[in-house]
């Protein structure tokens, strides 16, 4: 039994001497992941309001902002997230931010994230019964009103599913930073499990990340289920 | 006094394409709805009858026009205050189009809060007309918990809360059974009756304005065709859209295929009278044909109703000595409008 133990202990020995490092690493991934999901989201919920209501039959149709917008859009999405991390440094060093480590990695979560989740809030917006904002609107709500209180609260539920779809793809940001000396679980296995050979210490920061993943997709399900009553 | 005054109003939309037509959804209309009255609209889809209503509360702008609402100018208001003016102005849809992230309470509280009311107010008002439409035990529930003819009375329920002096149904019994339709309409005119709310409805279908409509509009690309009393409307349709509405519910002169059926049970000659309240009677005209020793059976049509108004059309075959029925069939054809099929045998045109 007890050669067991010690078989186990002497396996996972190399984690066990980075036990601190695996916390601050984990606290690192859960700012970085939830400055994603927060700034970039809200930015994103902007962006992506800011899309649905200026495109042609939207709540306040403008050619002209629909026009720069997707285009500012379409720029910055397909650029892989690795080379906008590196190629936004000039940027984050003129907003006053380091252009390497966490600070930096914000930056550039919270611009992927933000355009990602962009496009995800317009397909949601989307699928809102246009009837239910005319009928809004013939209450004599306001343009704002009706974006306040009727196409958000009425696409919440996608919007839930659609902001916990994003985590995941933010999360897997948050391990590319870990390149640009960001910090946390990415960096983590890059630089003592790949660099070391020490693939315990690799694998163990991947099955945090995945119960990390877990852990969002089971909170984001509940909460749309409780939110769309099915 | 009218409520609604629209004058010459054109709605156009731009072209959907750089090649395309604009489209002229409403052309030149001019319509007046007196204040306490139930006007209804009908036309095929595509007759613009949609686009004319969302006129009356700039859902749509006239480009050409105008239109007076309650004494007020709306055709270049601006949209700050079309929404004051809106909120004078209930709307009620075909899919009820209720918030499905609110509740039956928050549903019709919503007007309230846009208009800004305290919270005391809108419990009050909310309460108030949930008992009106009978769904105060609803209030907690949400749309999808509600039946067809439930989420309607909620969509009236909400199109009234902010106290309105118009109310603008647009197809809104459409989707429901005709059971649910019934109760609906029964409502809308306690609406009417009961609130003074005037209602305009647009409709396709005639049980709806023979129900309800003090005034029927019958429109036809883009323009209205004909307007009458729903009586005069549905006794004496003049113009061939509004025929072909009628007779979607009146019986009046059969139609070729319906005549061939009857033609064939019926080889005598075959005339349609049509009776109207005011005209002859029933009685002075059956009693000619019974005088002139003719005999008469009642072959096809029926007798209608129309807001306690009664009008009908039958159609008799009459058999007899040709001679004696030309002359009777001549006599009745001065107390009654009469049409005549002739006989099997080719007989008389019509």
């Amino acid at each position: 039994m007890s050669a067991i133990l010690d078989g186990l202990r002497d396996f996972f020995q190399p984690v066990i001497d980075l036990q601190s490092e695996f916390v601050s690493a984990f606290g690192e991934t859960l700012f970085l992941a939830g400055s994603g999901l927060v700034v970039g989201g809200f930015l994103g919920l902007v962006i992506g309001t800011a899309l649905y209501v200026t495109r042609a039959g939207g709540i306040a149709p403008n050619a002209f902002a629909s026009f720069v917008l997707n285009v500012l859009v379409n720029f910055f999405r397909p650029i892989p997230f690795i080379l906008l991390a590196v190629a936004l440094q000039p940027f984050s060093r003129a907003i006053g931010v380091d252009g390497i480590g966490t600070g930096h990695a914000v930056v550039a979560i919270i611009f992927g994230s933000a355009f990602g989740i962009g496009r995800i809030v317009e397909q949601n917006l989307v699928s809102v019964d246009p009837g239910v904002l005319e009928a809004a609107r013939a209450m004599g709500a306001s343009r704002w009103q009706v974006i306040r209180t009727v196409l958000l609260p009425e696409a919440l539920g996608p919007l839930i599913l659609g902001f916990t779809f994003a985590m995941v793809a933010i999360v897997d940001m948050t391990a590319v930073v870990g390149t640009i000396g960001a910090g946390g679980l990415g960096q983590l296995a890059l630089t003592e499990g790949y660099r070391q050979y020490e693939s315990v210490v690799t694998w163990t920061a991947v099955v945090i990340v995945i119960l990390i993943v877990q852990a969002g997709q089971f909170a984001g399900n509940a909460l749309a289920r409780k939110v769309l009553r099915r | 006094m009218a409520i609604i005054e629209l004058e010459n109003v054109s709605v156009t939309f731009p072209p959907r394409n750089r090649r395309g037509e604009p489209v002229n959804a409403v052309q030149d209309v001019s319509l007046s709805v007196k204040a306490g009255e139930i006007v209804g609209i009908v036309g095929y889809s595509g007759a613009g009858k949609s686009t004319l209503l969302r006129v009356v509360n700039a859902l749509e702008r006239a480009t050409e026009g105008r239109v007076v609402v309650d004494g007020v100018d709306i055709t270049r208001l601006r949209e700050r205050d079309l929404n004051e003016v809106r909120r004078t102005i209930g709307m009620i849809f075909q899919q009820f189009n209720l918030f499905t992230s609110r509740t039956v309470y928050g549903n019709v509280a919503y007007p309230l809060e846009v208009a800004g009311r305290s919270k005391t107010e809108q419990r009050e008002r909310v309460s108030e007309l949930l008992r009106f439409v009978g769904l105060f035990d609803k209030a907690l529930a949400y749309p999808e918990q509600l039946s067809g003819g439930q989420k309607q009375r909620v969509g009236i329920a909400r199109a009234l809360a902010a106290g309105p002096s118009i109310l603008l149904a647009d197809e809104a019994t459409s989707a429901l059974d005709p059971e649910t339709t019934v109760e609906v309409l029964d409502l809308l005119k306690r609406v009417n009756t009961e609130l003074g709310v005037t209602v305009l409805v647009i409709t396709h279908e005639m049980e709806v304005v023979k129900t309800i409509a003090d005034r029927i509009v019958v429109m036809e690309e883009g323009g209205i065709v004909e307007s009458g009393s729903a009586f005069e409307i549905f006794s004496a349709p003049r113009h061939a859209a509004t025929r072909r509405f009628v007779r979607t519910i009146v019986d009046d002169v059969p139609q070729e295929h319906e005549l061939e059926q009857l033609r064939r049970r019926h080889p005598g000659r075959l005339v349609t009278l049509s009776f109207k309240e005011d005209a002859a009677t029933q009685s002075q005209v059956f009693a000619e044909i019974v005088r002139a020793g003719i005999e008469l059976e009642l072959v096809y049509g029926g007798l209608e109703d129309v807001r306690g108004r009664s009008f009908g059309h039958l159609t008799l075959e009459l058999r007899g000595d040709t001679a004696a029925v030309d002359a009777v069939v001549a006599r009745v054809g001065e107390l009654v409008p009469l049409t005549d099929l002739g006989t099997g045998e080719g007989g008389v045109a019509r």
